[in-house]
């Protein structure tokens, strides 16, 4: 292996983690994470595993931080949500093996439903964090973060972006280290978290935080560079290498700990520099801080909490004035769709046929919302779609959901939907709920799960079977049908939003983008069938257009097979034929 | 000074790729070297954006307005969309392919008509149907390598490093076919 490589931002983490001598890694995918128990999933030495939801990847975590080894949870933003209960715990207990949790940030919402900033969260919790700014220091971070966790008694968030996690850029290599487990003697004091015990914790937490502030001062990630000192940038991650690329000679305080500060450490670079600006995306953490403390700094009155920041962007609020030469052109969107041949087109066709609201949730059926579906009434956030379902039903009666159904993916389901089905069933729900059971976790790039009967390291496991499992529960009517069995599946959506049993609808087809999942057959149009009606064009299928004499035409190299357009003419202008 | 590049296209097209290979060739020949790419909900199917800067010390890791010396675009309509990203002196690389966007498809909007004819009268456009040369060659999929082949020119490198670079990136069955992709571009001038 080369001594330097070029390296994605996550695969700088997972081989931090493996240098470090982590043990256990245990995440649920989320965009832009994912790939950072793909890539540590490869190190034989790090026993790796999805989780159903980011709440156990974290205890999982944490057992085996007590147990003596070294451990790592990843997740999104809005995982650390789900896994925010252990998280304020586990800053009381601290750790045995050193812990870090990777939280990965989405400003500009590349593929996330809120732009919410973790270091808001780690405050809370007083958890320190580091962000680092390019992939060398990814994998330093992590490094780094090991030894913070062990010296000072708490896990350790490391916060990405986006933009650092799938952005390139090259890494020095170098050899694990195989660090011994720490030895287990029973500790009720530290890890059993009842009230007289707590209270305890509650002030070697403060005292922790306070000691790692003061030794902040000097350490080596929170670096000043002084130059030109008319102009300063207190910064962190992603933000730091637009400040450089802008205003190469100014004065930087670049802050790899972003939590806790050191008061010392901002009084000196404040002290040197005239004019003092915080450059930090998202929310306003580092300079309320500076600010609380007195100094006197421009920040967010002049940059946005919103959205990803840019050199360009940096440049116009500080020089009035960007790089831009030519004028943007006006060009139709492209935005996401479904793929061709996508199993969830077949299901909501259907839905739009019967003019059926869903309560959505989050995965690529969220897609189903946009023309010319535009099936999908709600998202909120993971496992939502059953519950807020039933929110509708007992503030408004059994009536008003008759023509609502929930929807949610198999991977989001054993995520956190189960929880609300067990609700549906115990407080007596008439609702239909359909499982869109595509075999993999598709939108974060097809990740294993519970019921695929494999684990994140390829090994066979067993699956859990989603209609006994509804079973199993209690729920009175459980059907599974083809996706793609349109005339079956109208009919059954039909009768059980009529009816008053709680009805899940587990509609199997996999991900058509899963390998070996190739429909054999093509769509092909008769020209000399086809009415111009339009009715096919109504499922959105990407394949398909309008020739210039208003003729469907399907693009062979797009479509696959699925023959979902078929169902839909009813002049049998469209027939799937042998490739 | 840093070369910057961006690769635009339709999620599924291979962009990703494309913009790997750049970023490697440019790392063997010991330049600094950042890529930025797009995962997630974007992917399927939507516009989607590569970039990749190299040079004796790079900072950021995307590519801005006004900034771009060379954009490949993989579909006309995407070229329209980031052809003002380009510098005054920038380099349109252009596969000539028509992909329509949902809005298009189901009618409230109109793919834009002579697309490279406006471009043209800005930027320095040269324009490839790759789709012909990968099927010619009994590959769609390897469409990519054609464009990159065509867009090597106006990056720079020597032939032998982007071959090698090729060689050890692109899966070991499909090494032969993306390296004859590459060559049938790189010729096409």
């Amino acid at each position: 292996m080369a001594n330097k490589q070029i390296m994605l931002g996550n695969e700088a983490i997972a081989r931090g983690a493996y240098e470090a001598g982590v043990k256990l890694s245990s995440a649920y995918p989320g965009t832009p994470s994912t790939e950072i128990s793909e890539y540590l999933a490869k190190y034989e030495e790090v026993y790796t595993e999805w989780a159903p939801n980011e709440k156990v990847a974290a205890e999982v975590a944490i057992g085996a931080s007590i147990s003596g080894a070294r451990s790592l949870a990843c997740m999104k933003h809005v995982g650390l949500n789900v896994a925010a209960d252990p998280l304020y715990t586990f800053a009381y207990t601290g750790v045995s093996g050193g812990s870090v949790i990777v939280v990965a940030d989405d400003p500009g919402l590349a593929s996330s439903q809120n732009e919410q900033d973790t270091r808001m969260i780690a405050r809370a919790a007083h958890v320190p964090v580091l962000e680092p700014s390019d992939s060398q220091e990814a994998k330093d971070f992590v490094k780094l973060g090991y030894e913070i966790s062990e010296e000072y008694d708490t896990p350790v968030i490391l916060r990405t972006t986006t933009k650092l996690a799938h952005s390139q850029s090259a890494v020095t290599l170098e050899a694990r280290v195989e660090v011994a487990d720490k030895e287990y003697t029973r500790n009720a004091q530290k890890y059993v978290m009842m009230p007289a015990n707590a209270i305890g914790r509650h002030r070697v937490v403060e005292d922790r935080e306070n000691r790692l502030a003061r030794d902040a001062r000097t350490l080596s990630v929170n670096r000043m560079e002084i130059a030109d000192t008319a102009i300063g940038f207190i910064t962190c991650g992603i933000a730091y290498q637009y400040v450089k690329e802008v205003f190469p000679n100014a004065s930087v305080l670049k802050l790899g700990l972003v939590n806790p500060i050191s008061k010392e450490l901002i009084a000196d670079f404040c002290e040197k520099v005239k004019t003092v600006y915080v450059f930090e995306e998202l929310e306003p953490v580092i300079e309320e801080q500076v600010r609380a403390w007195g100094f006197d700094v421009k920040g967010k009155e002049i940059f946005t909490k919103q959205g990803e920041y840019s050199a360009n962007m940096l440049k116009c609020a500080i020089l009035g004035a960007d790089d831009a030469v030519f004028e943007k052109q006006d060009a139709p969107a492209r935005p996401p769709i479904l793929c061709p041949g996508c199993p969830h087109r077949s299901v909501f066709s259907v839905l739009n046929k019967l003019k059926i609201h869903a309560s959505g949730d989050i995965g690529c059926y969220t897609l189903g919302a946009v023309a010319p579906l535009g099936v999908i009434d709600t998202t909120i956030c993971m496992g939502a779609s059953i519950s807020a379902l039933h929110g509708m039903e007992k503030a408004r009666g059994k009536d008003y959901i008759k023509n609502w159904v929930a929807v949610i993916g198999d991977s989001t389901f054993l995520h956190t939907g189960v929880n609300s089905l067990i609700n549906m069933v115990y407080n007596r729900s008439t609702a239909t709920v359909m499982i869109l059971d595509n075999r993999t976790t598709g939108m974060t790039g097809h990740q294993e799960h519970a019921a695929t009967g494999k684990t994140l390291k390829g090994e066979e496991t067993y699956a859990i079977d989603l209609a006994e499992l509804c079973r199993a529960i209690g729920v009175p009517n459980v059907v599974e049908i083809s996706a793609f069995d349109v005339v079956g599946l109208e009919k059954l959506v039909r009768e059980s939003v009529a009816s008053d049993t709680l009805t899940v609808i587990i509609t199997k087809a996999p991900c058509v983008l899963l390998k070996g999942q190739k429909f054999p057959n093509l769509c092909k149009v008769d020209p000399e069938a086809c009415k111009k009606c339009g009715a096919c064009m109504k499922i959105g299928c990407p394949a398909m257009t309008r020739g210039a004499d208003g003729k469907v035409k399907i693009d062979a190299t797009m479509c696959n097979g699925c023959g979902l357009c078929t169902s839909y003419c009813k002049f049998n202008a469209i027939q799937t034929m042998e490739r | 000074m840093t070369k910057n590049i961006m690769i635009v296209g339709v999620g599924g097209q291979g962009t990703l790729l494309t913009s790997r290979v750049i970023g490697k060739a440019a790392l063997s020949l010991g330049y600094d070297v950042k890529i930025s790419e797009v995962h997630g909900m974007a992917q399927r199917g939507g516009s989607v954006v590569t970039f990749v800067r190299f040079g004796e010390q790079v900072s950021e890791p995307v590519v801005e307005e006004g900034q771009a010396d060379v954009i490949i675009a993989f579909e006309r309509l995407e070229a329209l969309r980031y052809a003002h990203f380009l510098k005054k002196d920038g380099v349109l690389v252009v596969n000539d392919c028509r992909i329509d966007p949902m809005t298009v498809v189901i009618g409230a909007r109109e793919y834009p008509e002579q697309i490279l004819e406006g471009l043209a009268k800005d930027h320095k456009v040269y324009s490839i149907d790759a789709q012909k040369i990968a099927l010619e060659l009994g590959n769609s999929k390897v469409l990519n390598s054609v464009v990159l082949g065509f867009a090597a020119g106006f990056i720079g490198f020597d032939e032998k490093t982007w071959l090698e670079t090729v060689e050890t990136t692109v899966p070991a069955k499909t090494i032969e076919i993306n390296k004859s992709a590459f060559t049938r571009g790189y010729n096409n001038k």
